[in-house]
């Protein structure tokens, strides 16, 4: 079919072309030595000027890291990774913090403005008030490799009462909130990966937003990844309390490079009664090239908690970028009538492989989950969704639908659907249907024949076909959004 | 080789006394592979919902060469009285896993033999991936080879397997075999019955040659206190149809695996069924269809209704290789769920590598519907007897697949006479 033809090439075309993000910001920076050991896990707690406990935290950690072994059931391949041939700890050499703009280093701003970021309004950076009517604003907590140095709109914020900073901060700031729920939805050895986090995580966000407050702005943070061989390990936590709610947004580009780069963020979110909280993340890390090579290792373990009654999280997400993807953002829904929601939109091409979905664990009475997962497949690809529904004794009332589809552009790819679907309740419905097909032909020929040329109809189709997790996205990033799936696919046909 | 020796922890052990001299060059690689891994625990992907467990601590002795004749005769009775027509149908009954002639009408259409007489393992079977394929292959005496010729309409053919145990375990490993040529036609009915304290660890391997159609019902009726694992190979090859059914009453633990391998263009594999399972019973329909050529199309609905505290298990895998264009692949698994302390564990799986296909799943869970309970209620149905209507109609969907009429009677009339009344709440 040439409008298949037209796009395969078009797509193949696209992995030929520079990765429009690639690019390295020379910065000073401050490193350890490679290697990981019970001194470098010190030396990054005593960089970060953390309190005792948290050290402990990380060292315990470390040694149940030792005992674990990679997880080797994902469908994803790729050479074995040595975790002692990495720096553990980079930071830029400019104090954090900037007062103005003219305090931030211009290198970073350019970096910001390459990378598009909302932060090239100076007013923003620099932490004044939009005027009453404007648009909502968003709040860039912009995470440089490891170490934050730019926080904007912190006063607003704080008169709202949120607490929205880098968590090494408040690690000393709030150690009472940090240790009360650090570690408490993804427990330091709940698997590799978190374990490694926990022992060297460098830097992420803390968000907390205390009781009946609807946070005023959105919340953000980008994250880079600069230094080379500097595998990042983000940590992330919000807590939202009784009747509150948030907007979370994460975003991410990185400069391009021929090495692969492990990234291994743990987020964790908890959500008390009445709360809400949204999360959603565009993920265009670097690929790799055509052939594979180079590209980020994205192994991220995401989960929240709906530990009060009627409360929410949502997670969605629109994964474009990173060689290797291995993420499912989980709900684990407590509290009786809470609800879970995961939206995602996967595309891989080249030879990008993508392991992604969700879990839904339903503990309480009447708690309801729904799972939209769209991925797309073109060039050499392999994408899957990997999915577990579980319904406990005492989850009487839950209901999960959940609907996967995949769509394949080109005859070297594939599309992979593993769900697993566990029920212990006779009270509970659940409801899974997943499809896997091309373009078809009568589709397009309905578009065609209304006038749309091949390249828009395949264009438009694309776009309907993401259309149910594309909505669910924040205005804000939305855009972004669309413009990556332009890039990756459907730019190339419209 | 005595490769067995070294290492008999967990639940190979139970069988060390009789793995220890494998003859031949098959049964010796599937000991080494058997060594290697020993049989699955539940970190073993494909028996991630299913425990070996249930084999207890006893060890299972090699079937006894005498068995009670009466006691043959009244299991054998139980299956053929279940419906009229089957006493009259050509059968092969095993006992303990071996071929008891005394009880068997042989077919006259087919070419029979035995694997006692001349031991056939196939080609399909893969011991080092199946470490219970691989027990088999150790451990089979017997079982049945059936060719139908070229061309021939063999009408339908009964493989009857009965387990005779007391409360020592014995286990027992068939091997058995069947080849439909081209252009002919099979219905074979393969029946799982027994008493006692036995595990059956059946093999089947299937060949279903270009034009041919095999239609083939498995109705698993065995022991309250037996274990049943078999695996199944098909070989499906152009423009030829294996058409399968399987409904799981019993045991212990069941497990029915099938392996459907869609080797030439326009084949088209059915691997349908249902499970109805109370008590503490453990029911495992597991699955892999490979599409290995273009223009094939494969089906399967699953049915499962769960009482007590019975687990029923689905894993069905759709694998589309990349030359396989124009698939048509569906699959659908549905469970009813009667009880607080019942459980379905499901993972329908595709593994998509062509592009021009049509590939769909679908999953289900809940309780019988409120609202239809009510319907019939309130024109005067007694409770039970509604929820029972309901369980029966939500089976029949999968049982009305059954193609041929016979097999489908015989389906229905077990359920009937097993379940009539059974609709209470628990």
């Amino acid at each position: 079919m040439p409008a298949v033809t037209q796009t395969r090439e078009a797509v193949e075309k696209l992995g030929q072309s520079t990765y429009k993000w690639g690019f390295e910001t020379d910065i000073e920076m401050d490193m350890a030595p490679k290697g990981l050991n019970e001194d470098i896990i010190r030396l990054i707690s005593s960089r970060k000027e953390e309190p005792e406990w948290m050290l402990e935290w990380r060292l315990a950690a470390y040694k149940t890291w030792q005992a674990m072994t990679e997880p080797k059931w994902a469908k994803v391949g790729y050479p074995p990774i040595d975790y002692q041939d990495a720096h553990y700890y980079a930071a830029p050499l400019k104090k954090p913090g900037p007062k103005s703009l003219d305090e931030v280093d211009p290198e970073l701003l350019r970096t910001y403005e390459k990378l598009g970021i909302p932060l090239h309004e100076q007013a923003m950076l620099a932490g004044v008030e939009v005027p009453e009517g404007e648009r909502m604003p968003v709040a860039v907590d912009a995470v440089f490799d490891s170490v934050s140095v730019a926080t904007t709109f912190r006063k607003t914020l704080e008169e709202a009462g949120v607490i929205f900073c880098p968590i090494s901060e408040a690690v000393k700031e709030h150690p009472d909130l940090v240790r009360k729920y650090l570690g408490t939805v993804v427990p330091a050895g709940d698997n590799f990966f978190s374990a490694l986090n926990s022992a060297v995580f460098t830097d992420g966000s803390f968000v907390y937003v205390p009781k009946g407050v609807r946070c005023p702005m959105e919340l953000s943070t980008y994250f880079r990844i600069n230094a080379k061989n500097t595998g990042q390990f983000e940590r992330t936590l919000i807590v939202v309390e009784e009747g509150a709610s948030v907007s979370y947004l994460e975003g991410c580009t990185a400069p391009m490079r021929d090495e692969n780069q492990l990234h291994a963020a743990v987020v964790e979110l908890v959500a008390m009664d009445d709360a809400s909280i949204k999360y959603s993340t565009v993920q265009n890390w670097y690929p790799g090239d055509e052939d594979g090579r180079g590209g980020i290792y994205n192994f991220v373990t995401k989960r929240g908690i709906c530990r009060g009654a009627r409360s929410k999280i949502s997670w969605t997400q629109v994964e474009t970028g990173s060689a290797i993807t291995w993420k499912y953002p989980s709900c684990i829904l407590q509290g009786e009538g809470s609800v879970g929601e995961f939206y995602s939109v996967a595309v891989t091409n080249n030879r990008q492989q993508a392991d992604t979905g969700t879990k839904m664990i339903h503990l309480g009475r009447n708690t309801r989950s729904t799972i939209i997962a769209k991925t797309i497949s073109a060039g050499r690809s392999d994408s899957t969704y990997r999915g577990l529904v579980r319904v406990q004794p005492k989850a009487s009332g839950a209901r999960n639908f959940t609907q996967c589809d995949s769509l394949l552009i080109g005859d070297q790819c594939g599309a992979h659907t593993v769900p697993y679907i566990e029920s212990r309740n006779m009270n509970a419905r659940i409801e899974h249907e997943a499809t896997t097909s091309k373009i078809s032909e009568d589709q397009l020929f309905y578009c065609r024949q209304r006038g749309l040329s091949e390249e828009d109809a395949v264009g438009l189709i694309v776009n309907g076909f993401c259309r149910d997790v594309l909505k669910e996205l924040p205005m804000e990033f939305a855009v972004e959004a669309q413009k990556l799936l332009q890039i990756s696919l459907e730019g190339s046909v419209g | 080789m005595n490769a067995l020796s070294k290492d008999m922890s967990g639940p190979l052990a139970l069988f060390a006394n009789r793995l220890n001299t494998p003859t031949g060059a098959e049964r010796q690689s599937a000991a080494g592979a058997l060594a290697r891994t020993g049989l699955p625990d539940r970190k073993v992907e494909a028996w991630r919902y299913t425990a070996l467990r249930a084999l207890g601590k006893q060890d299972y002795a090699a079937p006894p060469e005498q068995v009670d004749a009466s006691t043959v005769r009244a299991l054998l009775d139980g299956v053929l009285q279940a419906h009229p027509a089957m006493a009259a149908l050509p059968r092969v009954v095993f006992v303990n896993g071996r071929h008891a002639p005394a009880f068997s009408a042989l077919p006259d259409d087919v070419d029979l033999s035995f694997f006692a007489h001349e031991p056939q393992f196939g080609l399909q079977a893969a011991p080092d991936r199946d470490p219970l394929v691989a027990l088999n292959t150790v451990l089979a005496e017997d079982g049945l080879v059936l060719r139908v010729p070229a061309g021939v309409d063999a009408g339908h053919v009964m493989l009857i397997s009965l387990g005779v145990a007391g409360a020592e375990p014995l286990s027992f490993h068939p091997r058995h075999t069947v080849v439909v040529e081209k252009d002919a036609h099979l219905r074979l009915i393969c029946v799982q019955a027994g008493q006692g304290t036995y595990f059956h660890n059946p093999v089947m391997d299937i060949r279903v040659e270009d034009g041919a159609t095999l239609e083939h019902v498995t109705l698993q009726t065995e022991g309250a206190q037996a274990i049943s694992l078999g695996t199944l190979y098909a070989h499906v090859g152009h423009q030829s149809v294996y058409d399968s059914f399987v409904l799981g009453l019993g045991g212990l633990l069941v497990r029915h695996e099938v392996h459907a391998h869609l080797a030439a263009t326009r084949g088209e594999v059915h691997v349908n069924g249902a499970q109805r399972l109370a008590g503490q019973q453990v029911g495992d329909i597991t699955s892999v269809i490979t599409h290995a050529a273009s223009d094939c199309t494969s089906r399967q609905t699953v049915r499962n209704v769960l009482d007590g505290h019975a687990r029923g298990v689905f894993q069905g895998k759709v694998l589309v290789e990349r030359i396989a264009q124009k698939t048509d692949g569906y699959q659908m698994n549905q469970a009813l769920l009667l009880s607080p302390d019942a459980e379905i564990d499901a993972k329908p799986e595709l593994e998509i590598y062509a592009d021009d296909v049509r590939c769909s799943h679908g999953a289900t869970v809940g309780a019988l519907d409120d609202e239809q309970l009510f319907y019939l209620r309130s024109r005067g149905i007694p409770e039970h007897e509604a929820r029972q209507i309901l369980i029966d109609a939500f089976l029949d969907e999968a049982v009305a697949l059954v193609v041929d009429a016979t097999a489908q009677t015989f389906c229905r009339s077990v359920l009937a006479a097993r379940f009539a009344g059974k609709g209470e709440p628990s």
